[in-house]
């Protein structure tokens, strides 16, 4: 392998790049990305940074020299085609990248709320020029809407919150973060936000998102709810989900279906894998069940895991994690291991929901699967170890019993 | 070999104790502890694995 190319230049296409050259190969290297930075961390986005806390600096990604990396970069030019015949990548303006093995990390972008006039003061989150536009508009004193209560929508509010804002959640599902959560857990969730002064408002739809003349750079002004009501709103934050950044590869012969599906080594096709938010891959850890992870441990782990598997031929194991992923809201950090919804065993330990420092244990057919916590987190990663070891759920149990 | 952990960036999310307890603990304070802050040269891949998973980038390797 000569020539690699890594289209996708945030934190899964970083790791991939770092991952290629400690493990030896030294052919040429070409990292593209859509967005005109240098590879920086999101998870600041919608706390540290959006607070004031932090600036761009803080959330640089990498800072040892770029240099010793030897890559050719392609910032600000987003690739739009892959032709596989050709082993070519195709940039917008026209140029074309050729590989001998390719890594996909475009990652996704947010879904909006269809039909939504671009009104000024309507904004997704996803990027750093979002948050400083966000944020500038945050100096002002607005109050704020907030449409999605999942791991976003839920951070902002309580970013909001933390500088003194008003602010209205909008959830369309009986809880915040259930996707994340699950029911029972969402439950304690939403409850701490409405502690904390946040207007929380779950089983709503938004019918329509009013304001100005958009044509004339009006500005959003009110929320009308499914039911008729009205939020008024100086700045509405749309936090609905992501969809993956695969739009450039329809038609390049991958399959694609709500991301790039992989093998279970992250293979898309030969020589090409995929890593980060918009990889689809089935997980061994977890009996083969497909996920794709927005996580991003799993950007981390991925784009190692996929960088290793371009180089390793035929020797490739499978990529096989426990998901991870923590949140920070308020003063809790809460974190998650592994895989679980909302019928699974439960059981709560080293603590109880209502202190809001716990354990939540998930056990699927007599084996822990997933585990929870708040505040909790040497106890998180013990039963991370132990989800990863296939561990029986009442050997869980006993465990918590005896710490 | 030294282990430096910037605590401003510390959120003790403990992946590093899920990768080396025998240097890094985050103990029922929530507070992380290393636990040997020149460990030995064998446990070098474990230590570059840590710095790579840490969630906020706090932990560097001083040589």
């Amino acid at each position: 392998m000569r020539e690699i190319a890594v289209v996708g230049a945030s934190l899964a296409g970083l790791r991939a790049t770092e991952t290629l050259r400690r493990e030896g190969f030294d052919g040429r290297l070409v990292l593209v990305g859509g967005e005109p930075h240098l590879p920086y961390d999101r998870p600041p986005l919608s706390k540290e940074l959006l607070a004031g806390e932090w600036e761009h600096d803080e959330i640089v990604l990498r800072k040892l020299p770029y240099d010793e990396l030897e890559l050719e970069l392609r910032l600000g030019v987003p690739a739009v085609a892959l032709d596989l015949a050709a082993r070519e990548v195709e940039l917008r303006g026209g140029e074309r990248i050729g590989f001998d093995g390719l890594v996909i990390a475009t990652g996704a972008t947010p879904r909006t709320l269809p039909g939504t006039a671009p009104l000024d003061g309507l904004f997704t989150l996803r990027t750093i020029d979002d948050c400083l536009a966000i944020r500038a508009r945050l100096d002002a004193g607005p109050k704020v809407v907030v449409i999605g209560a999942g791991f976003i929508g839920a951070e902002v509010a309580a970013t909001c919150r933390k500088r003194g804002l008003e602010v209205t959640v909008l959830e369309a599902l009986p809880q915040p973060m259930v996707r994340g959560l699950g029911p029972v857990l969402g439950a304690v969730l939403g409850e701490m936000h409405r502690d904390h002064g946040v207007d929380l408002r779950c089983g709503v739809t938004v019918e329509a998102i009013e304001g100005g003349d958009p044509d004339m750079g009006g500005s959003v002004e009110r929320v009308r709810l499914g039911s008729g009501s009205v939020v008024e709103a100086d700045l509405v934050l749309v936090a609905v989900g992501v969809t993956p950044e695969t739009h450039w590869l329809e038609g390049s012969g991958l399959t694609l279906a709500d991301g790039v599906v992989c093998d279970e080594t992250c293979l898309a096709a030969p020589g090409v894998v995929a890593a980060g938010d918009l990889a689809r891959w089935p997980n061994r850890a977890f009996d083969g069940e497909v996920m794709r992870l927005e996580h991003w441990t799993n950007a981390v782990e991925q784009g190692t895991a996929a960088a290793h598997r371009l180089l390793a031929g035929g020797s490739a194991e499978p990529f096989a994690p426990v998901p991870f992923v923590w949140s920070d809201q308020y003063d809790v950090k809460i974190q998650s291991a592994g895989r679980f919804t909302g019928d699974d065993e439960l059981a709560v330990v080293h603590g109880t929901l209502r202190e809001r420092r716990f354990v939540a244990l998930f056990g699927r057919a007599g084996r822990l699967t997933g585990a929870l916590a708040f505040s909790r987190p040497r106890q998180l990663m013990q039963y991370r170890r132990m989800i990863a070891e296939r561990a029986a759920f009442d050997a869980a149990l006993e465990h918590a019993a005896a710490s | 070999m030294r282990i430096v952990v910037d605590f401003d960036k510390c959120k003790s999310n403990a992946v590093c104790m899920g990768i080396a307890p025998e240097v890094f603990e985050v103990r029922d304070d929530n507070f992380l502890y290393v636990l040997d802050e020149t460990p030995s040269e064998e446990l070098r891949p474990k230590m570059e694995e840590a710095v790579r998973m840490c969630p906020t980038q706090a932990i560097s390797i001083e040589d």
